[in-house]
């Protein structure tokens, strides 16, 4: 707004130099001198023990310098739900037994990469296979073979959610219905692939890595365990992360095992996975079963709701367990549900785990929840928008024991949505239809299952003799543009330039802790820690402004333009430049330095803060071919204060893209717990040709709890997309879906049993029952 | 058996002896240095590590680095003009035309060798041409416009080139780039 000098004007990325001219270094472009390569030896079973390993063909060929079995390891756990230590289940190599194809129990390090791969060829193994369970509603069967033997059982982790009076809500409903889910994974696919650099000081016993990453915090803590070192003997640098998508935030195989090859050999290890590695072992959006019955009166409003889900959680718990939860919450909004009931089990299987991948809790669970409210919207013969009107929270909404909406602007987008679509889409063609989903998400977590001892956000503020500014902070730019952010928070709050600002990001060794880049956290998390760190250092310039102007002490000061003045009378003022030297004289030539934090007290469980808006898309259905085209998108959306226009536009269009990937086009079909298509020929990106226009519409709100009035723009996109995309099929041909990815084939049958339906008359349906009162 | 390869990288010749099965990525990254081509698939399908071989785009993971003896190649390092950004380079920042930036070397360097080809195109040309690209960020329609905007840099650029009587372009310098930009 036009208060701002900095906050809300398009900003070109900081990084952007850097990044056109191939001068940006990712961890996969760095190298150290003698440095060795790493590779890991996998698991072609799912499920099988480790009879016996032999190294020995390998360890002579000529530049093999190490191999190591689990064995060798130092044997810690580690896992982000440290709260709980019998979830800190991964471990380096497998010892006793490998858990799903692509588990890793041995690794290898060599003077070159070829040779590690060689070696890896020579490591006899001698398995003895297992009986392994794919399906989580198999897992959780008495006699289903156990992934974890340490663990009671197959269930990983379980939710129960409830308020209000469910029982009763569904006996006041006029309409109920019922609807079950299949959800199919999806893969994150960064572009760079998970790799890390390890550097093992033998003189200090410290520890150096360079690692692909969105939280240096997260990795530094379960390095720390891993190896039975101490976490200040750890120092986690980010470069430049080529990205993230939720899918970097556990620390992984290649982290762990480069640290520990280094630490044997002396020397700098690194460790880089093959596209294959990243999609068959990295972690991947969870595939999931979900039952939905929803009660709503005549008109549409909603009384009471019940959700159960059961996740194919995979050989480990990484974030899942997190998403489980999410999934109980995000289901909910951003509709008040009187009463309503969740139940999650998240289940152990035989295959790679799945986590906390891009809006995570919210993308399977608003597909299910929309596509359900958009069919109740027309058996009871309301308008699309008007039930999510109806239905949409206001400003003060609490979900009694789980959130409260502060900042709330869903009825103006949803206002503005009606408005804008008439005049956009005045006629829609044959064949073709208009699908919507409202939307919610956080900006980020008040969880802290990592259980961390310090504040969720940190940064540190030091202002030079100058004028120029270093900023230090853990908090992550994966892509997402937290680097521009961050510097023009700090620049606007001191009321300077960003080129004052010099960023030193994700480094362990510089900053206190940032608990990193996921859930849309560091616009306002870290962005809150920026701010109060600049204010003090504002708030030292202001002091001196004050007793050298010697003004009536009524008279409020403001620091802008490189200025501090009087905000009533802006002629009377003085440098920037000029205040910081004389403070820094005042202070015994100590440079000026603050050191904000930021931790949510009393904001609920989920977060303090939600973006929120509407989406429609207009798709168009071939009948012929079953092929969907996603023509056009149109999406109103409420995040607070923008920071900066052009970085939320990104965050908003690219969550569109992923989105629609998960409804169209993106899956991880599997045989035997093998992914069928690990490599991108296969695994279908949505790529230029497919990608829909976007027009994007704000509404502007004022977070109290977010910097400047802030709050998320990274993921809430992300989850009405495919549910928009799926509806609007929906109007286009009455074809009904109860599963994501919207292929040809699918979309063919859905339309056969539309069309059968339609002859076999207006039975009522079977998944769903009309009450009559 | 290694064999000889003598190419210009960026106007620099260079020679090297190598494998004959050495991809022309492994003698960008590896035995040059300039890491700023990157590799994301191993199935050349994301056009990541695209680069200009004597004005053609080509996937650099896609071909051997025999195949290019005695041609020229221009990696992404070599685009710009010294300090000065090129004009695709300038627009891809000024339009958000990247977010991790993986993908961007690629896409920049596709986009060069398209444009000298086409200079006026439009969405859809632009969507032909890039379809072999991945970005799994942006979600394809900023660069497509960072592009458009491309376009019209080079155009006014060449349109100036042309009447040295009327007034020089201010050169695009890099500390400039916070300046600029365009509104979402």
């Amino acid at each position: 707004m036009s208060e701002f000098s900095i906050i809300g004007k398009p900003t070109p990325n900081v990084d952007g130099p850097a990044k056109v001219t191939g001068e940006a270094a990712y961890t996969i472009d760095m190298t150290l001198p003698n440095m060795l390569y790493g590779k890991l030896l996998r698991s072609p079973y799912p499920h099988a023990k480790i009879l016996s390993i032999d190294t020995s063909k390998a360890e002579e060929f000529p530049g093999v310098k190490l191999i190591i079995t689990g064995k060798d390891t130092p044997g810690g756990k580690w896992g982000l739900w440290r709260r709980f230590r019998e979830l800190s289940d991964q471990q380096a190599l497998a010892t006793d037994k490998v858990r799903f194809i692509g588990d890793p129990l041995a690794a290898v390090a060599a003077t070159t990469e070829e040779i590690a791969e060689k070696a890896l060829d020579l490591i006899e193994v001698e398995y003895e296979p297992l009986p392994a369970v794919y399906d989580p509603i198999e897992a959780i069967k008495d006699d289903a073979p156990m992934v974890h033997e340490d663990f009671p059982s197959n269930i990983n982790a379980t939710r129960h959610i409830e308020w209000g009076d469910v029982d009763k809500g569904f006996a006041e409903a006029d309409y109920v219905r019922e609807d079950r889910f299949v959800l199919e994974a999806a893969h994150p696919c960064a572009m760079e692939v998970h790799n890390t650099l390890a550097s093992y000081d033998k003189g200090t016993g410290r520890l150096t890595v360079w690692t692909s990453t969105g939280s240096p915090y997260f990795v530094q803590q379960n390095l720390a365990e891993a190896l039975k070192l101490r976490e200040g003997d750890i120092r986690v640098i980010k470069p430049h992360v080529g990205g993230h998508y939720g899918g970097k935030n556990s620390t992984m195989p290649d982290c762990v095992n480069a640290a520990i090859l280094s630490m044997k050999t002396g020397r700098p290890v690194k460790i880089v996975f093959n596209r294959d590695e990243e999609f068959t072992t990295t972690e991947h959006r969870t595939a999931q079963h979900m039952a939905l019955k929803l009660g709503l009166k005549k008109d549409g409003t909603i009384v009471a709701f019940e959700a159960k889900t059961i996740t194919n959680g995979g050989a480990f718990t990484g974030l899942g367990a997190t998403t489980l939860y999410l999934t109980g919450t995000f289901i909910t909004m951003p509709y008040k549900v009187p009463n309503y009931r969740f139940d999650g089990v998240r289940a152990y299987t035989n295959i790679v785990w799945g986590t906390s991948i891009r809006g995570f809790g919210a993308v399977p669970s608003k597909y299910c929840a929309e596509t359900q409210l958009e069919r109740a919207a027309h058996d009871l013969g309301i308008d699309s928008l008007e039930i999510r009107r109806i239905n949409a929270v206001a400003p003060g909404y609490e979900a009694p024991g789980q959130y409260k909406f502060e900042s709330c602007g869903i009825q103006a987008c949803i206002e503005k949505m009606a408005v804008r679509v008439k005049e956009k889409w005045p006629k829609v063609e044959k064949d073709a239809g208009i699908g919507y989903c409202a939307f919610a998400y956080m900006s980020g977590g008040i969880f802290n299952w990592i259980d961390t001892p310090y504040a969720y956000s940190s940064a540190h503020v030091k202002v030079n003799f100058d004028g120029t500014v270093d900023l230090y902070s853990q908090a992550a730019d994966v892509g997402q543009g937290h680097n521009t952010v961050a510097a023009m928070i700090c620049a606007e709050e001191l009321g300077i330039g960003i080129e004052d600002i010099r960023l030193h990001m994700g480094d362990t060794a510089h900053a206190y802790t940032d608990l990193g880049a996921w859930g849309s956290r560091e616009t306002l998390m870290n962005g809150n820690a920026i701010k109060d760190a600049a204010g003090q250092i504002k708030q030292k310039l202001i002091d001196i402004a004050r007793l050298k102007l010697g003004e009536n002490i009524a008279y409020d000061l403001v620091a802008k333009n490189k200025r501090v003045y009087l905000e009533l009378r802006p002629e009377r003022g003085l440098s920037y430049y000029d205040l910081v030297k004389d403070a820094i004289r005042a202070n015994d030539g100590v440079p000026l330095t603050g050191t904000g934090h930021y931790t949510p007290h009393n904001k609920g469980m989920i977060s303090p803060a939600y973006g929120m808006g509407i989406m429609a898309i207009k798709a168009k259905v071939d009948r012929e071919t079953g092929h969907v085209e996603a023509q056009d998108v149109l999406v109103v959306h409420d995040s607070g204060q923008i920071i900066n226009p052009l970085g939320a536009r990104g965050q908003v269009e690219g969550s569109i893209h992923m989105g629609l990937g998960y409804g169209l086009c993106e899956e991880m079909p599997m045989d035997q717990g093998m992914l069928l298509n690990p490599e991108f020929v296969d695994y279908k990106i949505i790529r230029t040709r497919d990608m829909p226009e976007i027009e994007i519409l704000d509404v502007p709100t004022y977070e109290p709890n977010g910097p400047f009035g802030a709050k998320e723009a990274a993921e809430a996109t992300i989850a009405p997309a495919a549910p928009a995309l799926a509806n609007a099929v929906y109007q286009a041909c009455g074809a009904e879906f109860f599963s994501n990815v919207l292929k040809p084939e699918k979309v063919l049958k859905a339309i056969k049993e539309k069309e059968k339906k339609d002859k076999e008359g207006a039975k009522p349906k079977t998944t769903s029952k009309a009450k009559g009162k | 058996m290694k064999r000889e390869l003598n190419i210009a990288v960026n106007g620099e010749s260079y020679n090297f002896f190598i494998e004959p099965k050495t991809l022309l990525v492994q003698v960008i990254r590896e035995m040059l240095g300039m890491k700023g081509t990157h590799q994301a698939c191993d199935s050349s399908s994301c056009a990541a590590c695209t680069v200009i071989i004597e004005g053609k785009a080509v996937k650099s993971c896609s071909i051997l680095a025999l195949q290019v003896n005695g041609k020229e190649v221009t990696t992404i390092e070599g685009l710009a003009d010294g300090t000065n950004l090129h004009p695709i380079q300038q627009a891809f920042i000024d339009n958000w035309a990247f977010q991790c930036g993986f993908c961007t070397s690629g896409q920049i360097m596709a986009a060069k060798a398209f444009l000298d080809e086409n200079p006026n195109p439009t969405r859809e040309e632009i969507q032909m041409q890039m379809d072999g690209h991945i970005c799994r960020c942006t979600g394809h329609n900023m660069i497509n416009e960072a592009i458009q905007d491309a376009a019209k840099r080079l155009q006014s650029r060449d349109a100036a080139k042309r009447l040295p009587a009327q007034k020089k372009l201010q050169p695009q310098k890099w500390a400039q780039t916070a300046k600029s930009g365009k509104g979402a």
